[in-house]
């Protein structure tokens, strides 16, 4: 899939960090950022795919893009409240 | 008395109205039992209400009987993953050396060791986080009479309350689960 170019203001390396430790340092990442700013979430728990778009539902932010490279996940999260 | 249909809708209308109104001020709300005291039995209780903390759930586990023993500090670390009776473990075991001495040891062991190799966090790290997250964690009384555990065998941050307690805030609960 190719790069919608989103960039990121803060990076979180979840990389090798199985379910719920991925969601869990998100909500934290997200919390820190400013309204509007973008996170960048880079998985490499296969599980992430479902879990962090529905994390993303249900705690109202908006879930930009999802890349799937060859050896990770990329989640591209823009914080709305 | 007879009401008219534009009344009826008037009325629906209203109340779905407040309905909404009451609604979207009121988080939701998970409501969960852990009452196993064995090593995998403790992570579903923590996995699902630290996870729910982080998408906005409010949520509250109450530990009874063997379950008190996942937030019991003199135990919470030494929780077992028992050999015998479980079709389910990934070396299948006959029942007859899963009761040999030392087999629940092993099988706790080799658990572990799968469980590090795939960055499972620890039981203590999700009791920690779901302690700062503000996950509600309920200790059984009777339990604790029953089994002679005092309040200060317990981790930080535990209240301890009864049955009525526990369904009080399931009552208003969205989700609710035996574990």
């Amino acid at each position: 899939m190719e790069k919608r170019g989103n960039k990121p203001d803060e990076v979180l390396d979840c990389r090798k960090l199985s379910c719920p430790v991925p969601v869990l340092k998100t909500k934290h990442a997200i919390s820190k950022l400013e309204i509007g700013g973008i996170l960048e979430v880079i998985c490499t728990d296969p599980g992430s795919v479902k879990d962090i778009p529905a994390w993303a539902k249900q705690s109202g932010q908006e879930l930009l893009e999802i890349v799937h490279e060859d050896s990770h996940y990329e989640f591209f999260i823009k914080k709305i409240k | 008395m007879s009401v008219t249909e534009q009344e009826k809708k008037y009325i629906e209308e209203i109340v779905e109205a407040k309905f909404k109104e009451l609604m979207s001020g009121r988080k939701r709300r998970m409501a969960i039992i852990a009452s196993k005291g064995t090593l995998d039995m403790a992570y579903p209780p923590l996995i699902l209400a630290t996870t729910a903390a982080a998408m906005d759930i409010e949520c509250s586990i109450f530990f009874t009987f063997y379950g008190l023993d996942i937030i019991n500090k003199n135990k919470n670390k030494n929780l077992q993953v028992p050999s015998l009776a479980n079709p389910a473990m990934p070396v299948p075991m006959p029942n007859i050396i899963g009761a040999l001495p030392g087999m629940t040891a092993m099988a706790t062991m080799m658990m572990k060791s799968w469980m590090a190799k795939v960055n499972v966090p620890s039981i203590t790290d999700l009791l920690n986080i779901a302690v700062e997250t503000g996950v509600k964690m309920i200790g059984c009384q009777m339990t604790m009479d029953v089994m002679g555990t005092k309040k200060e065998d317990l981790i930080d941050g535990i209240e301890v309350a009864g049955a009525a307690a526990y369904l009080e805030y399931a009552a208003e609960a969205d989700i609710t689960l035996f574990v």
